[in-house]
């Protein structure tokens, strides 16, 4: 094991990795990259976050479209999305997220299919409106059993001054569905998190009060998942428990999500979110309009999961109290066999992590659960509340980076050798090259789900399968000579 | 419920009856989904005649095309120089998607950088972020070549990229000689190919000119592969000049950078063709662009100014292609056909008669790009397969006239029809209505295969993995589709597919006791 990693060494290495940009980087990137102090309790004196990337460094960043369509609208499985615009974007953002659902693909459920209108140079000079209307009355005749539609802005429909709130509208009234258009076009914010947030906004403004006048059935036990994109099915492993503690899911957001789901959201108790970056406004809304609470989970690791079901649980009565006792005893047995197994060969093994705008925070207590240390952690969207509940959840002196470049992430785990690192395919390969154990935690590795009691056992296996697989000690060949500072071996 | 000594992902895991019941109750109470029978009525329309007229008749709606945009295919030819930095010029989510989409093809690590260009670069243009851009970007990535090309918001704006980089040189952002090609790769026009394209003519444009050089005066053929993603066929190709004693220029050679060896340390650059390759590509003998129907702006500029004849070849793939691009190599150079081609010629040809009989009279329907569609269907019908749909979302005249002539060639082409622009839900109703034995194309052919095995096992049409991309299957980017080698591996694979599909349908004791052969 490389030595502890102390706040000194730590900034030291934060100050030799910024040496090497122009003056005006360095000065930028200094603001981005931080040794945690748990005594501090407000990031902002400390991390700069949710500004633009650096022209020219290479970041992980994607755009406001990547977090409409990618993550927020993709999902729901009943409504058809539009990828509007030229023809990347759809292919791009299709079926590599793994976001499950339960349907017949083109019939009633479409997250797997890439609808686009491929603009040519004609739809760029002359305006895409009359296409976009075409296309509906299309999607309608081919696909009549979709419940809506979505039209997912690229970037040239904001530059050439489309009205798709005006097509979307009257094709609406004509389909007798709902159409939502959706500004996400890639140039606005700095990266996915913009795109949540007009994601959340579009639904707010055209589905969530859909039904507010409508009688419902609800039970004292209604609630939602929000945030949850059933990666793997995370949403499936997730609702299985709440359904097991006695709680009645009546709507997820939006993995395995549909249409009639968002619309009944107002009508719940409570809003259980995962995903904060991603869905905390939808949140928030729902607060302020419907005073429903909401609180913030994580489904990660049996100590988390065991707090959280504790803390949902108090938002009921007994009965609900009581099943959530029910519910930690019954997996109590199968979570303390699955920590016997893989504990003693994880134990001690130290993890960088590098994703996306909740699981640097979120997975840190399950690998606590296998004895595994998190050196380091960094997202590429978050944004300084973010870091205020990320603080809290780390050590002292781990390494915090944000929108992370390349360059400086490499430089880190040269530095840190880490035994693992769970971070997106953009990384993973060069780690590959470096010999460090991998796990891509955006798509869970193709493996998942990793939330729930049934997902740690999973997310058990994979960390040991890739820490310990015995390809990381085959890098040398027996003829070659090791090196005078060769590292110690990694892999068990 | 977890056990610890199975420990199931998602499948199996979400076929437990706890979580059918799961989805069910979902479904039930919450989602309002149509009915079981509804779905199934719609869906069984939807594989009928009747919906594949109306499907046809789209004109707006674009549903699964096989084809991505042009910086991608920039981006790829940017990767094939020595030590050289592909540089977008534009918003940075689109090469997130690039990369991402590289990543999970060929398995490897792929830099690209982006200058990230936002709202007020969409008002005020991306000059200050081309500025920025280089000036980072030379300083950190220690390369010896920045490849620009462009995504939409710039060329929708119009950013003038030219001055832009001038402007960075006269204002001391880049240095004066540090070399910076560029082209204008806008997603409304054409696709990936296109993006080549433009950017092989831009890097050409930038390093060539025709002061001091003479055509012929290295000896060389200059090769160019246009978007190219079977790193054994940079390979193959240049095997075969060098058994043939060809001296050769590969103008454009990722094939290194792309298949590093894992060392414990990442190298960001390896191999590719070197600048002073690309300034002496003038004084070859000729060039050959190995995918004639697309290339067009860069085969405009090899016969404009460097005055090369560039003549016209086929893809070589198969037998006679193979067969007519060696002796066209020879021609050109005066170098003999060496044994040892002939040798493996005659282990292809003695590989086809050993395997004839599985592969004639099969009915495939093929999807993918141009040139390269052109190349396999050649090759199917010497195989004595009968190529039935094809089809071709990125298509040119060109090519729909090129692949007519062709299919008209042999008696297996009857069956063949192109469909030129057409895209993978055109080709989902072909696969109901007139159903091919088998469907080749990239690895999203396969919902093809899942929606046709949904109507009923007789129905399903397997696909067989060649082209590009393929996400779904490890390492078959390693590959080989050109020369004989090439051949090789396409009869392999597709003798192989069809042997495997029988085992399938005969392994049923009890049900089909025959054609289960251990001996094929």
């Amino acid at each position: 094991m490389s030595e502890e990693l102390t706040r000194e060494r730590a900034q030291a290495l934060i100050e030799e990795v910024l040496e090497v940009y122009p003056e005006k980087a360095k000065k930028d990137r200094a603001k981005h990259l931080m040794v945690n102090d748990k005594a501090i309790t407000q990031s902002k004196k400390c991390i700069t976050s949710n500004r633009k990337s650096l022209p020219g460094v290479m970041t992980q960043r994607g755009c406001a479209y990547a977090g409409s369509k990618g993550v927020v609208w993709g999902p729901i499985k009943d409504i058809i999305d539009i990828s509007h615009g030229p023809v990347g974007c759809g292919a791009y953002s299709r079926g590599g997220r793994r976001n499950y659902f339960a349907g017949t693909s083109g019939v009633d459920s479409f997250c797997d299919i890439n609808f686009t209108s491929d603009f040519q140079e004609k739809d760029v000079v002359f305006g895409g409106d009359k296409k976009l209307a075409k296309l509906i009355d299309e999607l309608e005749m081919l696909f009549p059993l979709s419940k809506g539609i979505s039209v997912q802005s690229e970037c040239p429909v904001g530059l050439i001054g489309d009205d798709i709130e005006a097509v979307s509208k009257k094709k609406a009234a004509e389909i007798g569905k709902t159409i939502v258009p959706v500004r996400c076009e890639g140039f606005r914010g700095v990266s996915q998190s913009l795109g949540h947030h007009i994601a959340n906004d579009a639904v707010r403004d055209w589905i969530l009060s859909a039904r507010d006048e409508q009688p419902f059935e609800g039970t004292p036990y209604d609630v939602c998942i929000l945030g949850d994109y059933n990666i793997g099915g995370d949403a499936w492993a997730s609702r299985i428990l709440l359904e097991e503690m006695g709680l009645r899911v009546v709507a997820q957001w939006s993995g395995d999500g549909t249409l009639t789901e968002m619309e009944n959201t107002p009508k719940v108790k409570l809003n259980l979110l995962h995903c904060y970056r991603s869905m905390n406004y939808i949140a928030r809304h729902m607060e302020e309009k419907y005073n429903i609470p909401w609180m913030e989970y994580n489904f990660f690791g049996p100590t988390k999961i065991k707090e959280s079901l504790r803390e949902i649980a108090s938002h009921f009565d007994e009965k609900i109290q009581e099943g959530a006792e029910r519910v930690i005893a019954k997996y109590t047995p199968i979570m303390d066999a699955v920590i016997a197994k893989y504990r003693p060969r994880l134990e001690g093994k130290k993890v960088m992590l590098y994703v996306g705008g909740l699981r640097p925070r979120h997975t840190v207590g399950a690998y606590e659960d296998l004895g595994m240390e998190v050196v380091g952690a960094g997202y590429e969207f978050a944004h300084n509340d973010d870091y205020d509940r990320t603080m809290k959840d780390m050590k002292d002196a781990t390494l915090i980076y944000d929108d992370v470049t390349g360059y400086e992430f490499e430089e880190f785990v040269r530095q840190l050798k880490p035994d693992l690192i769970g971070s997106g395919i953009k990384e993973k390969y060069a780690f590959h090259k470096m010999a460090v154990p991998f796990r891509q935690l955006h798509s869970w590795d193709y493996s998942g789900p990793y939330h729930g009691f049934d997902g740690f056992a999973i997310f058990a296996r994979d960390m040991d399968m890739t820490v310990n697989n015995p390809c990381w000690s085959l890098f040398k060949a027996p003829w070659q000579k090791p090196a005078a500072a060769e590292p110690e071996q990694k892999a068990a | 419920m977890q056990t610890i000594d199975k420990i199931k992902p998602c499948f199996p895991l979400f076929q437990e009856p706890e979580y059918k019941e799961l989805m069910a109750s979902k479904r039930a109470n919450f989602e309002e989904m149509p009915s079981k029978e509804k779905v199934a009525e719609t869906f069984a329309w939807t594989t009928t005649l009747e919906y594949q007229e109306l499907n046809f008749k789209r004109e707006a709606l674009s549903i699964n095309p096989a084809k991505v945009c042009q910086p991608l295919g920039g981006a790829l030819c940017g990767l094939g120089f020595e030590k050289t930095m592909v540089y977008i010029h534009g918003s940075q989510g689109c090469v997130a998607y690039f990369r991402t989409f590289f990543n999970r093809h060929f398995k490897e690590p792929i830099a690209f950088i982006a200058d990230s260009m936002t709202e007020d670069a969409a008002v005020f243009g991306g000059q200050k972020n081309v500025h920025e851009g280089l000036q980072n970007a030379t300083k950190l990535y220690d390369a010896k070549m920045i490849a620009v090309c462009t995504t939409c918001i710039a060329e929708v704006i119009g950013d003038d990229l030219g001055a832009f980089i001038g402007n960075a040189r006269k204002e001391g952002y880049l240095d004066k000689d540090f070399p910076v090609p560029y082209a204008n790769t806008p997603s409304f026009v054409g696709s990936h190919i296109t993006g080549w394209d433009n950017m092989w003519e831009g890097i050409a444009k930038y390093f060539t000119s025709m002061e001091g050089k003479s055509v012929g005066s290295n000896g060389k053929i200059n090769i160019v592969p246009g978007f190219e993603t079977y790193l054994g066929n940079y390979r193959v190709i240049k095997r075969i000049l060098n058994e043939m004693g060809v001296e050769y220029s590969m103008l454009c050679d990722p094939s290194e950078v792309l298949d590093t060896p894992a060392t414990g340390e990442y190298n960001m650059y390896a191999g590719g063709t070197t600048i002073d390759e690309m300034k002496d590509a003038p004084n070859a003998i000729t060039t050959l662009f190995m995918q004639p129907t697309t290339l067009e702006k860069s085969r405009k500029y090899v016969e404009g100014v460097w005055n090369h004849e560039a003549p016209k070849i086929n893809p070589p793939m198969g037998v006679e292609w193979t067969d007519e691009f060696l002796m066209k190599i020879s021609e050109l150079t005066g170098k003999a056909i060496p044994e040892s081609l002939n040798i493996e010629r005659g282990r292809l040809i003695d590989m086809m008669t050993d395997s004839h009989a599985w592969l004639h009279g099969k009915k495939m329907a093929v999807f993918g790009d141009p040139d390269f569609l052109l190349g396999l269907v050649k090759f199917m019908m010497e195989l004595g397969i009968e190529p039935t749909h094809i089809v071709c979302t990125n298509s040119n005249k060109r090519w729909e006239k090129a692949m007519k002539k062709l299919l008209e060639s042999s008696p297996y082409g009857v069956h063949g029809k192109t469909y030129g622009g057409a895209d993978l839900w055109h080709l989902r109703s072909l696969c109901f209505t007139d159903k091919p034995d088998f469907v080749i194309g990239s690895s999203y052919g396969k919902t093809i295969q899942r929606d046709t095995l949904h109507k009923g096992p007789e129905f399903e049409v397997p696909l067989i993995r060649l082209g590009f991309p393929i996400f779904d299957r490890h390492h078959l980017h390693r590959m080989t589709t050109l020369g004989y080698e090439g051949a090789m591996y396409i009869l392999t694979t597709l003798t192989n597919a069809v042997l495997e599909r029988l085992d399938e349908q005969t392994k049923y004791m009890g049900d089909t006791d025959y054609n289960f052969d251990v001996v094929r």
